[in-house]
C-alpha cells in the first residue's frame, strides 16, 4: 500500500477513526506521518487533519465531475481548489457551486444557512427559505404515505405562493 | 504607542474574573467577514490585499462599540516581539503573526474585541471574555458585526451564507470556543474518553493555540467544527451545554482524586512547587505542566489565600515572548537563557506563594468521616 499523502513511499502507518458513525482511515509513510503529527498520540489535530484531508478528497472528486472550471471573476481554478482545499472569492461559490454541495455535506450540519442575514437581505431569504422548508416537509409526507400532512402542506404551499 | 504599552500588564491582565473560572480561562466567539467584491486575502495579489485593508482599517477604527482609545496597526509596523506577545495573549493567531503590509490589528481598550484584518479573511472578529461567558462574548460580536454590515457590504449569499475563504468556515462564519484547565481528567485518565465524546459531538478539542497544537499544561481548547446550516444561537447554547459537562466532569475528577488518591494528588502539587520554586533551568513546556498542579493547588486550597491571577500570571509570564519583554536588556534571548531566566523568575515568584497545607487536602477529608 503507498501512502496516500505523497503516493511514493510505502504507507506503515495506519489509522483509523470513528467519528460519526462513519470510519475514516489514513495510511501514510513514516515521513508524511511525522509531517502531518499522526505518529503523536497526544496530536489532538488528528480530527482536523482527517477532516481536511475527507475535503480534499471530496474536492478532487468534485473537481473532476465539474471539468476544467474557472472563475471568470478571480481566475481561480479547479487546480487550485484542490491544492489549497479554499476559494479564491465570493464569486467562486457560484461557479464552483455544483461540486461545492457533496463537499460540505461531509462538513456541516446542512448545506443550506440558516444563521445570520444582513439586514437588507431579510424578507427575500425568509421566503425562500420558507418555501423550501415547506416542499422538504411535503415531500417527507409524501414518502411516508402521510397524505393528511402533505394535503395540509400542499394548501400551505399554494397559500404561500399566493401571498408573496 | 507601541502595542505592548498599549496592553496592560500581565499582571493585570490575570485578574480578569468570571464565571466558572477556575475550569475555563476564557471564552471567544470569532465571525468570518469578507468584502463582496475583492478575492479572498489568500488568492489576492498584494494591490487587491491593500485596498481591502484599505477599506476596512478606517472603517473598524470608526466603530463607535469599539470605544475612542483603540489601538490599530498596520502588520509591518509591528516588531515581531509584539506580534508574539499578542499571540500569547490569544489576540490574533499565529498565522496572522506572520503576515506584513496589508494585513493589521485593531484592539479595543478593554482588549476584549479584536479584529484582524486579512487574515485568511478580510475580516476576522472577535469578542474575548474571562471564564464561561460564550452568549456575552456572541452578542459583543454580533453587535460589532451588525455595526459593520451598516458599512460594507459582505460577500454574501442565501444559500450558503457568509461567504468564506476555507468552506470549513461557511455560512455563520462563527467560532465558538473555549480555553478550559482540566487537570483533574487528565490524573484521572479520562481526558482522552472526554476528547472522544467530544469530537463525536462535531466538536473539536485542540492545543493552548489552536489549530495542530499540543495541550501544554493540561489546557485544551473546545471549538466547533460545523458553521453551516445551524442558527449561531444554536451552536453557542450546544457548545455551552457541552461545556458545563465537561466542568461536572472535571469538577467530580478533582473530587474523587481528592477522595481515593489524596497522597497523589499532593505529591503533584508538592513536587510542582518544589521544582518551581527551586530550578535554575526550566523549559516552557515542563513549566506550564507543573505551574498546572500550582493552579490546581489554588483551587484546591492547599495554598491558602494566594490568588489562583498568581498562578496564571506565571503561566503567562512563562512564554517566550513575555520572558523577553521582562528581560532588562529586552534583547533577543537564546533557548537557554531563556530556561535560566525563566527558572530566575518562577523562583522569585513562587516565593511568594506559601508552603502547600496537606490539611486542605486531608483535612476536609476527615471532616466527612464518622471520628
Amino acid at each position: 500500500m503507498v501512502c496516500q499523502f505523497c503516493k511514493l513511499k510505502e504507507a506503515t502507518v495506519h489509522v483509523t477513526e470513528i467519528a460519526d458513525n462513519k470510519v475514516k482511515k489514513v495510511d501514510a509513510c513514516a515521513a508524511c506521518a511525522k509531517d502531518k503529527n499522526y505518529n503523536d498520540p497526544a496530536a489532538f489535530a488528528i480530527a482536523d487533519h482527517l477532516l481536511g484531508l475527507g475535503a480534499a478528497q471530496k474536492m478532487e472528486e468534485a473537481s473532476e465531475a465539474v471539468g476544467a472550471l474557472s472563475c471568470d471573476q478571480c481566475g481561480y481554478t479547479q487546480a487550485d481548489f484542490k491544492k489549497s482545499g479554499r476559494l479564491g472569492c465570493a464569486h467562486c461559490y457560484g461557479i464552483f457551486s455544483d461540486g461545492l454541495d457533496s463537499v460540505l455535506k461531509t462538513m456541516h450540519k446542512d448545506i443550506r444557512h440558516r444563521g445570520k442575514v444582513p439586514a437588507g437581505m431579510k424578507s427575500a431569504f425568509e421566503g425562500a427559505h420558507r418555501l423550501q422548508g415547506l416542499n422538504r416537509d411535503l415531500q417527507v409526507a409524501i414518502a411516508q404515505e402521510d397524505f393528511e400532512s402533505a394535503a395540509r402542506l400542499r394548501d400551505e404551499i399554494k397559500a404561500f405562493k399566493a401571498s408573496e | 504607542m507601541s502595542v505592548i504599552d498599549f496592553l496592560v500588564p500581565a499582571s493585570e491582565a490575570c485578574l480578569r474574573s468570571g464565571p466558572h473560572d477556575k475550569i475555563v480561562l476564557s471564552s471567544r466567539v470569532r465571525l468570518a467577514r469578507n468584502l463582496r467584491t475583492v478575492p479572498f486575502p489568500s488568492h489576492s495579489k498584494k494591490a487587491e490585499r491593500i485596498k481591502a485593508f484599505e477599506t476596512l482599517m478606517p472603517e473598524v477604527k470608526s466603530l463607535t462599540l469599539l470605544g475612542p482609545e483603540i489601538f490599530a496597526e498596520s502588520m509591518d509596523k509591528l516588531p515581531a516581539l509584539d506580534k508574539q506577545v499578542l499571540v500569547e495573549r490569544h489576540l490574533i493567531s499565529r498565522e496572522h503573526a506572520a503576515k506584513n503590509a496589508g494585513s493589521g490589528i485593531v484592539l479595543n481598550r478593554e482588549e476584549n474585541v479584536c479584529v484582524m484584518v486579512n487574515e485568511e479573511d478580510h475580516l476576522r472578529i472577535q469578542a474575548l471574555r474571562p471564564g464561561l461567558q460564550l452568549r456575552q462574548a456572541w452578542m459583543a460580536i454580533d453587535a460589532v458585526d451588525t455595526a459593520l454590515q451598516e458599512k460594507v457590504e459582505f460577500a454574501f449569499s442565501e444559500r450558503y451564507g457568509f461567504l468564506t475563504a476555507c468552506p470549513t468556515n461557511l455560512g455563520t462564519g462563527i467560532r465558538v470556543s473555549a480555553m478550559l484547565h482540566l487537570p483533574g481528567l487528565v490524573l484521572a485518565e479520562q481526558i482522552n474518553q472526554i476528547i472522544q465524546a467530544v469530537n463525536k459531538l462535531g466538536l473539536a478539542v485542540r492545543g493552548l493555540y489552536g489549530e495542530g497544537t499540543e495541550a501544554l499544561g493540561n489546557v485544551f481548547q473546545v471549538s466547533n467544527q460545523m458553521t453551516l446550516g445551524e442558527p449561531e444561537n444554536d451552536i453557542v447554547e450546544r457548545i455551552n451545554k457541552v461545556l458545563l459537562q465537561i466542568i461536572e466532569h472535571e469538577e467530580n475528577a478533582r473530587l474523587s482524586q481528592m477522595e481515593k488518591k489524596p497522597a497523589v494528588l499532593l505529591n503533584h502539587i508538592g513536587r510542582a512547587y518544589g521544582v518551581l520554586g527551586n530550578s535554575w533551568s526550566i523549559s516552557s513546556k515542563e513549566a506550564m505542566n507543573l505551574i498546572s498542579f500550582l493552579r490546581l493547588g489554588v483551587d484546591l486550597g492547599v495554598f491558602g489565600k494566594t490568588p489562583k491571577s498568581l498562578t496564571d500570571e506565571l503561566f503567562l509570564r512563562s512564554q517566550p515572548a513575555h520572558l523577553q519583554l521582562a528581560h532588562p536588556l529586552r534583547e533577543k534571548l537564546g533557548s537557554d537563557e531563556r530556561d535560566l531566566f525563566r527558572a530566575q523568575m518562577l523562583r522569585e515568584r513562587t516565593s511568594l506563594i506559601p508552603s502547600p497545607d496537606p490539611q486542605a487536602l486531608l483535612g476536609r477529608r476527615d471532616e466527612g468521616s464518622p471520628e
